[in-house]
């Protein structure tokens, strides 16, 4: 700091040994810093002065909001609950199942009716609530080295991942209680012809994960052959099927399989939905989706019924700002009106109040 | 005071002393030096003196190895730093773990090492100090070689024989024992331990003043006892036991103490005492002052609540998440990770750990960063305070020092200021102005206007300077042109003022000259009349000398006065030097027994080569030698021995012989010089080059006086004084003793034999009230003895007025010992000399018997200019609120005068004087003004609170609401609020003088004491002593809870200075003591307009600013986490990346707050300065009152609430995850934040626009590498690549547009609201500095700035500021009263009171009262509507209607308005009847032309 020059010298306290001609002005110097004089821009908050701020936000806020919310509304979603707590439900049975790994695979499938054809890339989600993915001790049960493919690591879980790092004093891979838990639902979409015939919607399973997620952060071990870089590890005990049988394809299999790094990556809210598949467009003169009739068939695996969850499946294009929410452009408007509204106020405060003594000061 | 036995050498002391301490168990009060080259042969254990410390200094602190223990303790002494450790530690529990361990380490270590480098570099520093010091060389005695060789400080030891050259620095503290001067003198400069520049003179050891040659080390066989080692500068004690076991006292005199310079003499050689360490410079040198300022303890306050709402917080998550996990019960949902070990966690223990946790996660609530911001922010406060131009005096070159760097802000917020007078308020450069003597006053008139003339230059310059300097600081916006503006005006400006006395008096100082040499203290023009009485009075000596008459013919008169003169000249202690080497004092001894034969002759002695070149040694010593032997030589009989013994064996001789011829006595130092060659040349060499240096000003002064009727002192030497007088030439008088002043005998005396009449006679100056009193009673028999009490009884009158006109009194009184009674007082006192144990009590008792029955010859009256600007800067203080109470050891009627002439006291107020001379007397008469005060400001006690504003304005326009408004909770606290008036302050002004104030500071009364002084303007305790001036600033300290600053120049104010909150020491002509116990150093008392008004302002403003900032801004981002918890099953999870989380105070927020709280200016300088009423901004804490701190936290959760929910609405139900969503919110938080600190800053330099910029882009920065740089790290947030892609998003930035808006927009609008509603005073000044300057001046000139109309009722909670415009409220129509409450009108008050109706009218007769109204408006003016010849016009008319005043006393009181002088002032005073049974109060008029008025109250 430049005051402690003579700040250190306070508390010495030595003899100053001054040697001859030292007699130089101890004068300040007249610089516009060191008098602080430095050019200032000086504003004054007075009901007229920050009036043209308030009309200025208003007028470029309320335009703002009007816009993202069209843009919202154009955005088409559709979500059907699948959890089945209602006795009615056709999942009502899968439902009743509180454990992991049952052995009989349940099925259960529900039709629903799309009332807009669906143009662009439809984007496919499972929404889960009540699930608290944040929660603290959950978050931080992972191991990313691991999952980057960290040959130590997988042998040899960190103790973040305790009490899900072994089974049976085998490393588990991918250890920690995220991938414990993570979603096995298998989601799939039929649309019903209107002739009646059942046609499955492609769903892509891939691009649905962080491009960097996907090829920095999670990395098979390595190894030619998935099975055997696994060797000596065990699934989670949730699983059914040990990591390197999550898909057929080896580029989607393992730690890089892009379900599995949507589900690692946690969600900020206890209710929250990640992206399942994605059902491009193939063509410009077809809807991806068209309107009409479509069965979801459900394998029902995941046990919420713990914890009070409910399941969706969620349907939805996108545009530049996202999936569907209104509410970001009804707050802009709403702020815009207000700062508006104070505007209006303050002019008035102004002409009442304010003029008595502004004019007296200021006109002299 | 027992220093041997308790000594506390402080921080300094190293270890070795310690251990020495415990081995010298045995010896623990003195201690004992050998001379080591006794001992040089014998091995180290045997030198007795090897315990002692060696003179090697160490003034560091730490050593490479014990610095980073030694520096964590003593950092860990900060409670916050070990909480943050503590926090850090938890960290480390896996359990409750937050963060990363290491990370959340990181921010305590940052700090920590912040720190511990500072302290390492001032380490360092001090250390190379150390070094250079040690390595200095200096010559030590060498067994071995025999003679005297180079060695280096640090190898000096106790015991050691050393050299000491002219200019030389001592290393250690040396007892003297030879000096190359002839009179066995060794001067010495301290200005580096006192700061007092004029020389002091240390004499050699009595025993070893005989020796003729060179003193031989190899022959000293002596032993050494003196007093263990202690700080008092001013005392040394010890003997000296020679071989033959003579034992031979030691003095103060006789020690050279480390660190002084040698001046004015060749060589010098002395034994070393104390090194190092132990020397009484170190051991004096106590480091910096740490004081805790207000508003760091109201800080600490709200630090203590943030930790309450910390723990809330956290309690409620503690319960919220066990609540959480007991709704799942058994059935145990998967997100719930059991504990490591795979047991499951009941609620109730994972609660307790939250709890744990969420203390580390909130941890950021209390500010870590803040006190280290605070210190820096302080520090370049003191910079800026260093570096002002305006606290720089040019004159002496030197500007504020601040001593105390963590008090800045205290300045700001000062409520009572106690000042010292002499040398404070007045320059403490004395100007002889008057005299009288025998009873004769002799007016000096063409002095007086020598006098006002330079008084007219000074003030002439001051309007032009002050027309300069204004000109270019109108515009606040200052260009780099108007930049340059300044300079040149700054240039003029010195240019002006260098052409005259300041020029003169700078140079003077820089060219070390004395201090007291400035022309208007010098040339002081004779009074005609005296100087021919001067002439005659000596002719007529003369010639008697030469028919060998008997010197009692001379007329009495005549030898009073040439008494008073000779007394002026001998009695002190002033250093005659000639200008050239004012440091070379002339020596030249005026042999009486060898009478110059020609004035060559004269002219070729008195002016030796050595006067004119010091650098020839040759020369010099040769003429010495000469000197010196023919002193031996030639007058055995007459000069005195300098050792008592012999003075004592002399005298008998001289008695038993028969006395020593008048003719040998008078044989003349030369015949009477022709006239015209005396008054030529060798005057002009003598009179016009000689220099007096004195240890006060006053002697100074008074020796020019002397010179000025040709009595001049020549020479001085220890043991004679040479005195030229006109027509009787040299006089040399043999100085038998001094006895020196000291404050309790208040007076000095000087014992000479004088060389006329070869009488011994006592000369003795001193204080009147001390002086009147020894005066011995003239018996009224004889012509005599009448003319006696005739001077008496006429010198005390114009004692009286001298007084009244403000100057400082002096009498003049001589004694005549005869032979027996000289004998036998010598007896006594040299016993009381050599008793090593209670000396100076001895002593003290050994003048008191010499000072008795003394003849009065006359008085003197010295006059202590006012500094430059005192009146204003004590007016502007006023009224910025600040109450001033000076506390002077002045005699009352000086106090009282120099109080006018400051403008402390009005002409136009009463006075309440308080002199009791019992307990009893002091109680009643404190009862009695209590009594008065209450029933004369009736009306203002009966409506205290109701309508403070208005009542207040009644009396006391300006000063009184900030005192209503502020203090009515303090006197309903107050224990004695069942009798007390409302804290209000009148127009009247309380005198005490010391002896009634020890009464009233007695316990039983210091609350009435203070229920008295606090409703008076001004108080004035004269004749206090330093005890008593520090028990008063004490007494309003800790019983009013105000906060005091005291200022002061010398060292009896060093104890007021050191109680009051902020002590400010005036770095004068007094010496330092005052300036080193102070926090701040001025050069002038008017700089503390400027320092308070404008620095004290800014700082308070701007730390109290950055304080509330800084809780607000931590309670903002802490809340953030803190809502996060309802939607994370309160498990303490952050949404917020933990690095963002530390590092986000310590680094990304930072910077800005600081540049604010460091440049912010809320005013302008020069605006705070015309308008002090913006001081009480911070008097009152208005910038940080308690409850703001809640608003702020209010502010902070709504905030926060903004910020987390806008973010969560807009990310609602989506894939968002964790950290993706937690980075907006972190830089919402920023943005909002830094924009919070937008609305709040009031100047934008380009400073802050380059602080805000940095801080963003650290942000952006920091992020973007940190999601960078590793996709496996950080554990468990993970961030890779979250902020390049949240870069992407569109929806990021609609967010940072939309929410710190929505957040800052309820402030924005509250503070628009502020500035046009109801506008602080500070705005308004705010708004002042915005006008063009010219128009500004006007409008501050013409007093048309109303601060604060009325505004509409509806609209403002507030009173108006200062809005003295209203009519006056009825019924509270006293003012008028104000001065006629002992007078007959008292009925019209009852009238004013009983009929409220009558109110308005009253109300513009009011004006009607010179003393009341008029005074108010014009004291009001920069706030009232009118221009100020308006209201000279109201006063001059209101003097008329008044049909109640009769004519005489109407033409009286308009005169009183225009001249302020004592004798006609209307003041009450309260005196009580000496014997203090009476039960009989009188109030009476002082003045005296009516005495009718004067009106007896039965109590």
């Amino acid at each position: 700091m430049m005051a402690t020059s003579y700040n250190a010298k306070d508390e010495d306290g030595h003899i100053t040994v001054s040697g001859p001609g030292t007699m130089r002005s101890k004068k300040p110097e007249n610089t516009a810093f060191k008098q602080q004089r430095l050019p200032a821009w000086q504003p004054i908050l007075t009901a007229w002065t920050v009036l043209p701020a308030f009309f200025i936000i208003g007028l470029i806020f309320i335009p703002i909001g009007i816009g993202l919310f069209v843009t919202s509304n154009n955005i088409k979603e559709f979500e059907v609950d699948y959890t089945g707590v209602d006795v009615s439900s056709p999942c009502f049975n899968c439902s009743q199942n509180y454990m992991w790994n049952s052995s009989r695979p349940c099925t259960c499938s529900i039709p629903f009716y799309l009332e807009q054809p669906y143009q662009s890339d439809v984007f496919m989600y499972y929404g889960l609530s009540n699930f608290y993915q944040n929660h603290r001790r959950y978050v931080k049960s992972r191991d990313d080295s691991q999952l980057n493919g960290d040959l130590v690591s997988l042998t040899k879980p960190s103790k973040e991942c305790e009490p899900y790092a072994t089974n049976e004093n085998k490393p588990i891979a991918p250890c920690g209680a995220i991938a414990n838990s993570m979603f096995n639902d298998t989601l799939e979409l039929f649309y019903s012809d209107p002739n009646g015939t059942l046609i499955q919607i492609p769903l892509s399973t891939t691009g649905i994960a962080w491009w960097t997620d996907k090829h920095v952060k999670f990395r098979n071990p390595a190894g030619s052959n998935l099975t055997v870089a696994f060797q000596g590890t065990t699934k989670p005990v949730n699983w059914r099927r040990p990591v390197y049988e999550l898909d057929a394809d080896p580029e989607n299999n393992g730690f890089i399989n892009e379900d599995f790094i949507v589900w690692m990556r946690t969600a900020a809210l206890p209710t929250f939905r990640k992206l399942y598949r994605i059902i491009n467009k193939n063509n410009n003169m077809i809807p991806t989706l068209p309107q009409g009739n479509y069965t979801l068939e459900v394998v029902y695996n995941y046990p919420v019924r713990s914890f009070e969850g409910r399941k969706r499946m969620i349907l939805s294009t996108i545009s530049w700002m996202g999936g569907k929410n209104p509410f970001l452009g009804l707050a802009y408007i709403s702020v815009g009106s207000v700062c508006f509204f104070l505007g209006v106020v303050l002019l008035l405060i102004h002409y009442r109040c304010g003029n008595q003594n502004n004019s007296q000061d200021i006109s002299n | 005071m027992a220093r041997e036995t308790a000594e506390e050498p402080g921080s300094a002391e190293t270890a070795k002393v310690k251990r020495q301490r415990k081995e010298k168990t045995k010896e623990n009060k003195t201690r004992t030096v050998h001379a080591n080259i006794l001992y040089e042969k014998a091995k180290g254990e045997e030198n007795p003196n090897r315990l002692y410390a060696d003179n090697k200094i160490k003034t560091t602190k730490y050593t490479l190895l014990s610095f980073l223990p030694k520096n964590l303790f003593e950092q860990f002494h900060r409670f916050a730093n070990v909480y943050f450790v503590f926090i850090a530690l938890l960290n480390f529990v896996p359990v409750v773990k937050a963060f990363q361990p290491e990370l959340a380490l990181a921010p305590v270590v940052f700090i920590l090492s912040v720190t511990a480098i500072k302290d390492l570099w001032e380490d360092y520093r001090r250390h190379r100090s150390d070094k250079e010091i040690n390595h200095m060389d200096c010559l030590v005695y060498g067994r071995v070689e025999r003679r005297y060789v180079e060695q280096y400080w640090k190898d000096v030891r106790v015991g050691d024989f050393i050299r000491l050259r002219c200019n030389e620095i001592l290393p250690a503290d040396v007892l003297l024992l030879s000096s190359s001067d002839p009179d066995r003198l060794a001067h010495i400069e301290t200005a580096t331990l006192d700061g007092e520049t004029n020389l002091k003179q240390r004499q050699v050891l009595r025993c070893f003043y005989d020796l003729d040659c060179d003193f031989d080390p190899m022959k000293y066989r002596s032993t050494i006892e003196c007093e263990k080692p202690n700080n008092d500068l001013n005392r040394f004690r010890g003997y000296i036991i020679h071989r033959n076991g003579r034992r031979d006292a030691l003095y103060k005199e006789n020690l050279l103490l480390r660190g002084c310079t040698i001046r004015n003499t060749e060589e010098a050689v002395g034994i070393v005492i104390y090194a190092g360490h132990e020397t009484k410079a170190m051991l004096n040198n106590n480091g910096p002052r740490y004081k805790r300022s207000k508003l760091e303890r109201q800080m600490n306050v709200d630090v203590f609540w943030c930790v309450i709402i910390l723990l809330v917080m956290c309690l409620f998550t503690a319960v919220g998440h066990g609540l959480w996990m007991f709704q799942y019960g058994d059935k145990r949902p998967v997100f719930d990770v059991l504990s490591p070990e795979g047991t499951d966690l009941s609620p109730i223990m994972s609660a307790t750990y939250l709890f744990l946790t969420m203390i580390i996660v909130f941890q950021v609530l209390i500010p870590i960063s803040l006190f280290v911001s605070i210190e820096i922010v302080k520090i370049c406060q003191v910079y800026f305070i260093h570096q002002d131009m305006d606290l720089y005096d040019e004159e002496t070159d030197s500007h504020l020092q601040c001593r105390a760097l963590n008090i800045t802000e205290d300045l700001g917020q000062m409520q009572y200021i106690f000042s010292d007078k002499t040398g404070t308020l007045t320059e403490n450069k004395m100007v002889f102005r008057r005299c009288t003597v025998a009873g004769v006053e002799y007016s000096h008139d063409a002095n007086a206007k020598r006098l006002a003339m330079y008084q007219e230059v000074d003030s002439e310059e001051e309007e032009c300077t002050s027309h300069g300097g204004t000109l270019p600081r109108r515009d606040s916006v200052s260009s780099q042109q108007s930049a340059r503006v300044v300079l040149r005006s700054h240039s003029t400006k010195s240019h002006r003022r260098t052409g005259s006395r300041a020029e003169a008096k700078r140079a003077s100082i820089l060219s070390k000259h004395t201090a007291f040499s400035s022309p208007m203290e010098k040339d002081i023009t004779p009074d005609p009349q005296l100087l021919d009485k001067v002439n005659e009075c000596s002719s007529q000596m003369d010639f008697m000398r030469f028919h060998s008459q008997p010197m009692s013919t001379l007329p009495s008169e005549l030898s009073d006065v040439i008494d008073f003169f000779i007394a002026l000249t001998i009695c002190n202690t002033v250093v005659v030097s000639s200008p050239n080497q004012p440091r070379q004092k002339v020596r030249v001894r005026f042999e009486l027994k060898s009478p110059v034969k020609t004035i060559e002759d004269f002219i070729k002695r008195f002016t030796p080569s050595r006067l004119t070149s010091s650098g020839s040694n040759n020369s010099s010593s040769s003429s010495l030698i000469t000197s010196r032997s023919s002193n031996r030589g030639g007058c055995s009989s007459f000069l005195s021995s300098p050792s008592a013994d012999s003075t004592l064996t002399k005298l008998d001789e001289e008695q038993r012989g028969p006395p020593g011829s008048l003719e040998q006595a008078f044989s003349p130092v030369q015949p009477p010089p022709p006239p015209p060659c005396y008054d030529g040349k060798a005057s002009s060499l003598e009179e016009g080059e000689l220099r007096y240096e004195a240890e006060s000003p006053d002697e100074a002064a008074l020796v020019y006086a002397a010179r000025a009727y040709k009595c001049s002192l020549v020479g001085r030497l220890p043991d004679q004084v040479t005195v030229e007088l006109p027509h009787l030439g040299k006089l040399s008088f043999e100085l038998l003793h001094t006895l020196g002043f000291d404050s309790t005998r208040k007076r000095m005396s000087v014992v000479v034999r004088h060389p006329l009449t070869d009488q011994i006679t006592v000369y003795t100056k001193g204080a009147d009230s001390a002086i009147m009193d020894l005066i011995k009673p003239p018996d009224t028999g004889n012509s005599k003895g009448k003319r006696q009490k005739k001077i008496v009884s006429r010198t005390q009158n114009y004692l009286n007025l001298y007084a009244a006109d403000g100057l400082r009194t002096l009498c003049i009184a001589k004694k005549i010992l005869s032979k027996e009674q000289y004998a036998c007082w010598l007896q006594h006192h040299l016993q009381a000399e050599t008793a090593i144990q209670g000396r100076e009590e001895l002593l003290f008792e050994s003048a008191l018997r010499l000072e008795t029955n003394l003849q009065l010859l006359g008085a003197t009256g010295i006059e202590d200019r006012l500094q430059d600007g005192v009146p204003e800067t004590i007016e502007s203080l006023r009224k910025a609120g600040l109450q001033i109470w000076v506390l002077t050891g002045d005699k009352q009627e000086t106090a009282v005068n120099v109080a006018y002439a400051c403008k402390l006291l009005d002409p136009e107020e009463e006075i309440l004087t308080l002199n009791a001379d019992s307990q009893e007397a002091c109680a009643l008469l404190l009862e009695e003004s209590l009594h008065y005060i209450q029933v004369k400001f009736l009306c203002s006690s009966s409506s205290p609170s109701a309508d403070p504003a208005t009542s207040a304005q009644a009396f006391h326009t300006d000063y009184a609401p900030p005192f209503e408004l502020y203090h009515p909770s303090h006197s309903s606290s107050s224990s004695s609020s069942s009798y007390a008036p409302p804290f209000t302050v009148h127009r009247l002004g309380l005198v005490i003088d010391g002896r009634t104030l020890a009464y009233a500071l007695d316990k039983s009364l210091e609350e009435k004491f203070l229920l008295v002084a606090r409703s008076c303007r001004a108080v004035l305790c004269c004749r206090s002593t330093p005890l008593q001036k520090s028990m008063v600033v004490k007494l309003v300290r800790n019983k009013l809870k105000v906060m005091t600053l005291a200022i002061g120049d010398g060292a009896n104010d060093v104890s007021m200075i050191q109680v009051a909150d902020v002590g400010v020491g005036i770095s004068g002509q007094e010496g330092m003591q005052a300036v080193m116990a102070s926090d701040f150093a001025l050069p002038r008392f008017s700089y503390l307009q400027k320092l308070l008004l404008v620095h004290g302002h800014w700082c308070y403003s701007r730390l109290a600013n950055m304080i509330l900032f800084f809780f607000y801004k931590n309670a903002m981002f802490v809340a953030l986490i803190f809502w996060y918890q309802f939607y994370c099953g309160f498990s303490g999870s952050a949404m917020i990346d933990q690095w963002y989380l530390i590092f986000f105070n310590l680094m990304f927020s930072a910077f800005p707050q600081l540049i604010t709280g460091t440049l912010d200016k809320d005013v302008s300088a020069e605006t705070l300065q015309q308008l002090p009423q913006l001081y009480m901004n911070g008097q009152n804490s208005e910038e940080y009152k308690p409850y703001m701190f809640w608003m702020n936290m209010m502010d902070a959760f709504y905030q926060s609430l903004v910020c987390f929910f806008i973010p969560y609405f807009a990310y609602a139900d989506s894939d968002v995850d964790l950290f993706t969503w937690g980075t907006p919110i972190t830089t919402l938080a920023l943005f909002t934040i830094l924009v919070h600190l937008g609305i709040e800053t009031k100047t934008w330099t380009w400073m802050n626009w380059l602080s805000i910029t940095f801080s963003i882009s650290l942000f952006f920065t920091v992020a973007l590498c940190y999601n960078a740089s590793c996709p496996t790290c950080y554990s468990p947030s993970n961030p890779y690549w979250t902020v390049q892609r949240l870069l992407q998003d569109p929806l990021f930035y609609l967010l940072c547009v939309l929410t710190p808006l929505a957040a800052l927009l309820p402030r924005y609008f509250y503070r628009a609201c502020q500035g046009t509603l109801f506008p602080s005073p500070v705005q308004v000044g705010r708004r002042l500095d915005k006008l063009p300057a010219e128009t500004r001046r006007n409008i501050l000139s013409l007093g048309r700035v109303k601060v604060g109309s009325p505004p509409p009722p509806a609209l403002s909670p507030k009173t108006p500021f200062l809005s003295v415009n209203k009519p006056s409220p009825p019924g509270c129509n006293t003012s008028k009263e104000q001065r006629s409450f002992p007078s007959p009108r008292s009925h019209t008050h009852k009238q004013g009171q009983s009929s409220p109706a009558q109110g308005p009218t009253d109300s513009d007769k009011g004006l009607s009262d010179p003393y009341t109204s008029a005074p108010s408006d014009i004291d009001t003016l920069p706030y009232t509507k009118d221009a100020p010849k308006l209201s000279g016009e109201k006063s001059k008319d209101s003097a008329c209607p008044d049909q109640t005043l009769e004519a005489s006393e109407l033409s009286l009181s308009s005169w009183i308005t225009s001249t302020p002088l004592l004798t006609q002032t209307d003041s009450v005073q309260i005196n009580l009847p000496p014997d203090g049974h009476s039960a009989c109060v009188t109030y009476s008029r002082s003045t005296e032309d009516r005495p009718e008025r004067s009106l007896h109250t039965a109590l």
